[in-house]
């Protein structure tokens, strides 16, 4: 399974974290500077694996951001190597063309973007149109909700003036 | 935006905290934002709980404290809108996990929301549960996880099915209730409920072995059919991934077959068609296919034996190791080490490339390989495999060399041919790598080095001359220094040469200078410099030429800063300087190391335990001692790396490596004054004139004793050493030692020398009659001691119907053999001999005791003699 999702970006910023087991505040915050220390100083040809604490992490760059699993010792490697690519296409078709400033000021929307991909540290949807669509469903509902509100609002607004 | 609401927006606080140019400024902005939040939270306005939340959660991924933010989130899930509970749970996930108290309080929340109208809030909901749900949560959430599997929604049933897996990951005992719905799904058309329904399956199967039992007879040729349905499908562009079509099902399908394969001759050979066909026709160019690929590899390997198809599979891995991309070079070296378990010989092959692979640059690719290449290592390629990584030990990383050098050790100690070779190659690793080298390889080496005699010059000589260029390496200078402090005199006399060496002129004094420099160098480790010391007490008795410049190096040590450094300079010294006459038997070489008990300590299974390490028979031959074998195990101590830290104990090992009997005998001097029997068989331990093993604890303990009383006041301790020795100290040790203590045992130097275990005792003496007890052991029977009585008429006249009656308490057994005789003669002029067998059950424990009535006619009148004897040596 999928025990961490991180994305760290190349200055060591964290954009993303999803703990899928339980790691307390402090474990998180030095787990995270522990990776993001040894994948940030990787040369650029090295393989996408790192063997850490009996794990192993893959992790694979993307512009400006690295997107890293940590998974068990005997998983498909290079089957999370395909799931964070499904991961990154999902969210460049949802942002259209996707940046590491979409991530950060939508960091929300990554998550959502996320839960619809994982869930329990696994994988549950392979088709990239599926997540998509349930996506914008829920996108829809939010958007319908505003709108509600804002009328509401509205209507309260001129009632009191 | 909503027009009550105050404070900064989202994206207006992410701009400020990104525009701030240092960490201070960051920390001011997310501070004056945190009271604002808290602020919020306490007038408990629901209109920007929502927004608080978002902030939260982005100061949460900075890494700053947000507890105060978490009742927020349950506040959120409990309000009624999607809205609101979509981002309250989302910081449920994120803020809180599932060791929190606070989680508890969501469970009813949870339990609404799973039954919620909206699909979307189901959803939610399942997705929180799924990623931090707790045991209990787990428990009491179940029945509605389990129906939702059924759920009309192919997303739901989804979603509900990966929340199963954590749930019985979470309570194995619940695994049963879903057996049934995993099979169900099974059926499934829809990718993500396939995908999600295979994988429940799978995490059944490993917890539960009547569901393992279940699926494999009524879901194998299922999935097998779905597997082949998948391979054989046509371009599907929504699953398709570089022209596979759902690698992720197919490689989630092949997990579940595995297990289901596994331990099962049937169920493999359903599959075996199936496997062949994805093995052969996956794309292999792209990741996705090899991801595939490498998932069919496993397994092929882990289901019952199909050897067609394990040919099939390592040939993959042969491409695969020989591919250009070091991901897929990585997954090999990592299926190849389960491979080699049922085909070395297809692993050998690609030995090569594995070698190739240890000098990557990669430290992944490294560390795989290296793990590899030890498995592959056997009698045969030891030599050329060792070579090629010593060669690499050269040349590569600093921070690989720990790993690389410790494999080395490992191999080369395992299948070393010969010890030539053997120490060969420790030397050549110790001069690369020495300072990684770990504390009980180099122990090895010594022990392995002592035992090697033939060996002793050379090895040597070749540590001289590396010790001249890698004099930086702790550990190989440690080799070198004790190994020229013991063979100095091979060293310089070139003695032992073997054909392969080049004689090399090396004057005591350069053998000197090297350990000078070991001493004075100011990064050795006091361990190196404690060895050193050793080192040139030894020489100055090998080498007693210099043995002035020897003694001022000593000297200056005793200003050295460590106390321990200290004091052994002011003791070694005085042992140069005053007490040459025993010297050259003091510091003689040190006896073979016994490499048997070496290996057990090592292995850790005995931990120092003394009792069981004794050799039964130790003899004494042309001056060549072999001490028993606990203090020499105990030398190696002295290289613990605490040796400063506890002073005490340690000089007990310190001095014992180098005296070997020095130590011993001071003790055995304090034990004299109180119990002057006990003490001479001390001294006999400890010079070790034949010692069974149980005599040895007590010579530990006591020796730990007056240890003490050494370091208060060492000299004292070492002119109670030689006081009693008169001048004219024979040179062997053995009579030496029993010169001082003379006057405590009897008749010392002829049982010495005929090499007795235990002291004899006269048993009994009165003015007519004398009888001495002579004792030994029969080897392999520790309990029972022979005993020779020797019975002596001191009177003029003669003693006739001679008879000697003896008793035991209960826990002794005694055996009489006949005497030799039942006449005495008067005068001493004639002996009686008598042998008896004594067994004792709680040897080690107590001591024999024995009492004895002795009768004879004495001019023709009866006389009856009786005595007890309480002095029997300790330990029988």
């Amino acid at each position: 399974m999928i025990h961490f999702v991180l994305l760290v970006s190349r200055q060591g910023k964290v954009r993303l974290t999803k703990w899928y087991s339980p790691y307390t505040q402090k474990e998180r915050s030095k787990v995270i500077r522990e990776l993001s220390g040894v994948i940030l100083n990787r040369g650029p040809k090295l393989c996408n694996f790192i063997e850490w604490r009996g794990y192993k992490v893959v992790y694979k760059r993307y512009a400006s951001l690295y997107f890293c699993m940590c998974i068990d010792e005997a998983d498909n490697e290079l089957e999370v190597l395909e799931i964070i690519h499904h991961y990154v296409e999902i969210l460049d078709r949802y942002f259209g063309s996707v940046c590491e400033l979409d991530l950060i000021f939508n960091f929300h929307k990554a998550y959502y973007i996320l839960d619809e991909l994982l869930i329990a540290g696994e994988l549950q949807e392979s088709s990239k149109k599926t997540v998509a669509r349930i996506i914008s469903a829920q996108d829809q509902l939010v958007e319908v909700a505003k709108e509600e509100a804002s009328s509401i609002s509205n209507i309260i607004a001129q009632a009191t003036k | 935006m909503n027009p009550f609401s105050s404070g900064t927006r989202l994206r207006d606080m992410i701009r400020a905290i990104r525009a701030c140019k240092t960490a201070a400024e960051e920390r001011a902005v997310v501070r004056k934002e945190c009271a604002d939040i808290r602020a919020l939270i306490n007038e408990d306005d629901p209109h920007d709980r929502h927004r608080n939340l978002a902030k939260l959660m982005f100061i949460h991924m900075l890494g700053y404290p947000t507890h105060f933010g978490q009742m927020e989130c349950l506040k959120l899930i409990a309000s009624p809108g999607f809205p609101e509970k979509r981002i309250g749970y989302l910081g449920l996930m994120l803020l809180l996990d599932e060791r929190q108290e606070v989680l508890m309080l969501v469970t009813n929340s949870l339990k609404q929301d799973l039954n919620h109208s909206n699909q979307y809030v189901v959803g939610l909901a399942l997705c929180a549960l799924g990623n931090i749900c707790s045991a209990e949560m787990a428990r009491d959430l179940a029945p509605e996880v389990e129906r939702l599997i059924q759920f009309r929604d192919p997303n739901i049933r989804k979603k509900a099915a990966l929340c199963s897996t954590r749930i019985i990951r979470k309570v194995p005992d619940l695994a049963e209730n879903f057996v049934n719905a995993a099979a169900s799904l099974l059926k499934e058309k829809h990718h993500g409920v396939l995908i999600t329904g295979v994988q429940l399956c799978y995490e059944l199967c490993t917890i539960n072995d009547e569901a393992l039992e279940y699926f494999r007879t009524k879901c194998t040729e299922g999935l097998i059919k779905t597997l082949r349905d998948i391979t054989n499908s046509a371009y599907q562009p929504e699953y398709d991934v570089a022209g596979i079509t759902d690698p992720f099902l197919h490689i989630r399908l092949l997990r579940l077959l595995r297990v289901l394969g596994q331990g099962d001759a049937d169920a493999s050979d359903l599959m075996t068609d199936i496997l062949a066909q994805v093995a052969t026709k996956t794309e292999s160019n792209k990741n996705a296919g090899n991801a595939v690929l490498y998932e069919c590899v496993e397994t092929i390997m882990a289901i019952e034996d199909t050897n067609s198809l394990r040919v099939l599979a390592i040939n993959i891995l042969g491409r695969f190791l020989s591919n250009r991309d070091n991901n897929i070079r990585y997954v090999a070296l990592n299926m190849l080490m389960k491979a080699i378990t049922f085909d070395d010989q297809a692993v050998q092959r690609h030995r090569v490339t594995i070698l190739e692979c240890v000098k990557d640059p990669d430290a992944s690719i490294r560390k795989r390989a290296l793990e590899l290449v030890t498995l592959l290592v056997n009698e045969n390629n030891v030599t050329q495999l060792t070579k090629e990584l010593i060669d690499y030990l050269e040349i590569s990383d600093e921070d690989f060399k720990e790993d690389l050098s410790a494999k080395i050790c490992f191999i080369v100690e395992k299948f070393s041919p010969e010890k030539l070779w053997y120490i060969d190659q420790m030397l050549k690793v110790l001069c690369e790598a020495g300072k990684f080298v770990k504390d009980d390889v180099w122990h090895a080496l010594i022990v392995v080095i002592s035992n090697a005699s033939e060996l002793h010059g050379y090895t040597v000589r070749a540590l001289y001359k590396s010790v001249l260029t890698y004099s930086e390496q702790e550990t190989l200078v440690r080799v070198a220094v004790w190994c020229i402090g013991e063979y100095g005199d091979l060293l310089v006399n070139n003695v032992g040469m073997l054909g392969i060496e080049d004689p090399i002129t090396v004057t005591e004094s350069d053998a000197v200078d090297v350990i000078e420099d070991a001493i004075t160098r100011h990064n050795s480790d006091s361990t190196t410099k404690a060895m050193a010391l050793v080192a040139l007490l030894k020489l100055s008795s090998r080498f007693p030429s210099i043995s002035e410049r020897i003694k001022d190096i000593i000297v200056k040590q005793k200003g050295s800063l460590l106390l321990e450094m200290q004091q052994r300079a002011i003791e070694y010294n005085s042992i140069v300087d005053r007490h040459k006459n025993i010297r050259s038997s003091l510091v003689d070489r040190m006896p073979v190391l016994d490499e048997a008990t070496f290996n057990v300590r090592r292995a850790g299974s005995f931990p120092a335990s003394v009792s069981t390490m004794a050799k039964p028979s130790v003899s004494l031959q042309n001056g060549v001692e072999k001490l028993p074998v606990a203090p020499l195990v105990d030398l190696l101590d002295l290289d613990s790396d605490d040796i400063m830290a506890a002073p005490s104990p340690s000089g007990t090992d310190f001095l014992q490596d180098l005296l070997g009997v020095d130590l011993g005998s001071s003790s055995a001097q304090y034990g004299a004054t109180q119990a002057p029997k006990a003490g001479t068989d001390l001294l006999l331990d400890i010079l070790s004139i034949g010692t069974p093993s149980p005599a040895q604890n007590s010579t530990s303990s006591i020796g730990l004793l007056s240890i003490a009383d050494v370091n208060n006041n060492p000299s004292i301790a070492l002119d109670t050493l030689s006081s009693p020795a008169p001048p004219h100290v024979a040179t062997t040790s053995s009579t030496g030692m029993f010169d001082l203590l003379d006057g405590l045992s009897p008749s010392p130097s002829k049982e010495a020398t005929n090499g007795p275990a235990y002291a004899p005792i006269v048993a009994y003496e009165s003015s007519s009659l004398k009888i001495e007890f002579t004792f030994s052991k029969t080897p392999g029977n520790l309990q029972t001691t022979n005993v020779q009585a020797t019975f002596t008429n001191l009177s003029p006249n003669t003693f006739t119907d001679f008879i000697f009656q003896a008793a035991v308490p209960k826990f002794l057994q005694l055996h009489l053999d006949p005497a030799s005789s039942n006449t005495l003669l008067a005068s001493g002029s004639g002996a009686i001999t008598q042998n008896l067998r004594v067994t004792n059950s709680q040897q080690g424990k107590k001591s024999l005791v024995m009492r004895m009535r002795i009768g004879y006619k004495l001019n023709g009148k009866d006389v009856l003699e009786e005595g007890q004897v309480s002095n029997f040596p300790r330990g029988l």
